[in-house]
């Protein structure tokens, strides 16, 4: 018996191990439903998602594995974001519009630049004028950070006011395809794309460049990267800004896939980006899109089975992994 | 311990008395409703306040699930009082329910995450928060949802209740102030905050408060004297814990309406942060400062902002930040500034000063 389930452990560990765990749950997710074109929608929609909620996650994670900085405000770059690509779409409300696909191009991409833009800006502020002076002191970097959010959300609340704020989507990601009786939304599959892309070009920045290795080298010993000679403190200033920015995409993602937004978008998401980078394991870009995309699936499979379960299924997946691994599926930081 | 002989130390220990000898004549000294109101949130918030100090400013563990079991006793008590009708039998069925689920969920709470690094833990928490929260509005036929529960409170705390009555058989007043069931409220909210206050009090300064702070200071050294961590970690949570969820029941009575702006926000865990600093971690005494003037400019702060706003009229967006809703932000930035440059909050700072002369 013991021999059999170490054999089979092997096999497992083999063939992908803890990466097989979305499969497993949609394999059970797909003989619970029955349907296989509900089971498809209900899939693509939980892989968007898992993409959207990665963007959100990543950059969390990571800073959180190379400089041991917890950022509680994370979430303010994700509201952040969506509210100034809404501003910007509706700013281009005509280029939208416009029958040319080239100008709803044009209008989206440079929507999601003005997030990425101002995630990176708010992340050097952040970084510099707000994280620097607490390094290596968690109690101090959590409340500080929490005051941070609180501050921000009262931006966004003196700016953009109260009530919500409607997202005009360009034309051409509108409307659903139709392949036999599964309706797949175009907007579900550009946010699967987009966040499969945006994981690719990370993980070819982390395992093929050379900043990539300094990174990878810092997350697992800061000090042996500065005993010979790298500045990890400015690698971290950039990291933080990227991980903000990408934040701040997600949010512009969100905003779009939400199509109505209201300041309390953070304090949810916030929620969701702990419980994915706590399954997902510190430190880890594998992790978190691991985590992300069991948490989209999750959520949407758990949402059709059983409604009444639906809010509660993220805390429920957190406590049976936590159990299972204490410090995450993929963990890069000891 | 120089900290107890410092002029500071007097002076804040002195001031401490003077707020609660304020407290204490409140109803005589201002007589108005809105005064008592804020009155009590001081005393209510002074307990909820003191306890979270317990975990934050002593133990050094960061928890953002407070309010969650103040949520857990002002629930109990509101749903024991909606089901059982007003009485003190129900008050103490509420009680107990309220405070059995706090202990239940503190105690897998603490065994589950207190192991890990301090940040898991507040991220743990945060998430748990989070839940009971949208548990609260979605289990509507318990709760009341959104909409939360209105009920009554015992007899005796009724306005309309004289508690004693002159020779016309209206209700007797002492002092101009009428001895009616909302001064027993009153004082049934002042005299159980004080209690479980004096009881966080004695508690850190127990032989079990100085392990406390050992592992605060040095987790690793404290394991290694022989003391459990995880144990005592656990343990003075579930007091935490205890102390909030009678602080909600407490609150439950007085407010005599429940729901989730009330009991359960992520504002009021926001608001106990802010107090904690301002008043200073692991004091104890900045507890009550901390609470009384935060407590105060929430009240009367906005007005004072909604003059500010009037008349920076004209100008872009600057009235909007001085608008009566965004003190919110001036409070976020000033606890930014106290984290930075005083992390010992007004108590400490000032017990630590004269300290050398």
């Amino acid at each position: 018996m013991n021999q059999l389930s170490q054999t089979l452990g092997e096999t497992l560990g083999r063939i992908g191990g803890v990466n097989l765990l979305p499969v497993a749950v949609g394999l059970i997710a797909f003989v619970l439903i029955g349907a296989p074109s509900s089971w498809v929608t209900l899939t693509v929609a939980g892989l968007s998602m898992g993409m959207m909620i990665f963007l959100m996650a990543s950059g969390l994670s990571l800073i959180f594995g190379l400089m041991d900085v917890m950022n509680f405000g994370h979430s303010a770059f994700v509201s952040f974001g969506a509210f100034v690509s809404a501003s910007a779409l509706a700013y281009m409300s005509g280029w939208l519009g416009a029958d040319s696909i080239f100008l709803n191009i044009l209008a989206l991409f440079l929507a999601f630049a003005a997030a990425l833009a101002f995630g990176l800006v708010a992340g050097w502020f952040f970084e510099v004028v707000i994280i620097k002076p607490v390094y290596h002191d968690h109690l101090r970097q959590i409340l500080i950070t929490m005051g941070a959010l609180i501050v921000s959300e009262q931006i966004i609340l003196a700016v953009w006011g109260g009530a919500p704020v409607s997202v005009p989507r360009p034309a051409f990601l509108e409307g659903s395809w139709l392949l036999g009786d599964v309706t797949i939304e175009i907007y579900r599959a550009f946010a699967f794309a987009l966040g499969l892309a945006v994981y690719i070009a990370l993980y070819f920045v982390l395992k093929r460049t050379r900043i990539g290795l300094l990174i990878r080298a810092g997350v697992e010993n800061r000090e042996m990267v500065e005993a010979l000679g790298f500045k990890i403190n400015r690698l971290f200033v950039g990291v933080f800004m990227v991980g903000s920015a990408l934040a701040a995409l997600g949010g512009a993602m969100w905003a779009g896939y939400e199509t109505l937004i209201t300041p309390a978008l953070g304090g949810e998401m916030m929620i969701v980006v702990f419980i994915v980078v706590i399954i997902g394991g510190l430190g880890s870009v594998e992790g978190t899109l691991l985590g992300a995309i069991m948490v989209g699936l999750m959520a949407n499979y758990i949402g059709f089975l059983a409604p009444k379960l639906a809010l509660a299924s993220n805390m429920i997946l957190m406590m049976a992994i936590l159990l299972w691994r204490p410090s995450g599926l993929k963990p890069a930081v000891k | 311990m120089t900290q107890d002989t410092t002029k500071g130390a007097l002076f804040i220990k002195a001031t401490v008395l003077t707020l609660g000898a304020l407290l204490l004549f409140a109803p005589f000294l201002f007589q108005d409703t809105r005064s008592l109101e804020v009155a009590a949130r001081i005393c209510i918030f002074v307990v909820l306040v003191a306890s979270y100090d317990l975990l934050i400013g002593y133990t050094g563990i960061v928890s953002f699930a407070h309010t969650m079991f103040f949520g857990f006793g002002a629930y109990g008590a509101a749903i024991a009082l909606k089901k059982m009708g007003p009485g003190w039998d129900a008050v103490l069925v509420g009680t107990l329910a309220g405070l059995a689920v706090s202990i239940v969920v503190a105690i897998a709470v603490g065994l589950l995450s207190l192991r890990v690094k301090a940040i898991f833990f507040a991220m743990i928490t945060l998430a748990a928060a989070s839940v009971a929260l949208v548990l609260a509005s979605q289990l509507s036929d318990l709760t009341g949802g959104e909409d939360g529960i209105t009920y009554k409170a015992p007899q005796i705390f009724k306005t309309a209740t004289k508690l004693m009555v002159d020779e016309n058989g209206k209700v007797a007043r002492l002092f101009g102030v009428k001895l009616n069931g909302k001064l027993a409220a009153y004082y049934f909210v002042f005299a159980s905050c004080l209690a479980l206050f004096v009881l966080c009090l004695r508690m850190v300064g127990s032989p079990l408060g100085t392990v406390l702070k050992a592992i605060r200071e040095n987790e690793a050294r404290a394991e290694a004297i022989g003391y459990r961590v995880v144990a005592y970690r656990t343990f003075v949570f579930v007091i935490a814990a205890i102390a909030a969820s009678l602080a909600g029941t407490i609150y439950a009575v007085w407010l005599k309406y429940t729901g989730p702006d009330t009991a359960l926000s992520f504002t009021i865990m926001i608001d106990i942060l802010l107090m904690v600093v301002i008043g200073g971690m692991g004091t104890m005494y900045g507890a009550v400062i901390g609470a009384t003037l935060l407590v105060i400019a929430q009240y009367y702060l906005r007005d004072l902002m909604g003059a500010a706003s009037e008349a920076l009229h004209g100008w872009p967006l600057l009235p909007e930040l001085f608008a009566p809703d965004r003190w919110l932000l001036w409070l976020g930035i000033i606890f930014i500034l106290l984290v930075y440059f005083f992390p010992k909050g007004i108590a400490g700072t000032i017990s630590a000063m004269g300290a050398r002369s």
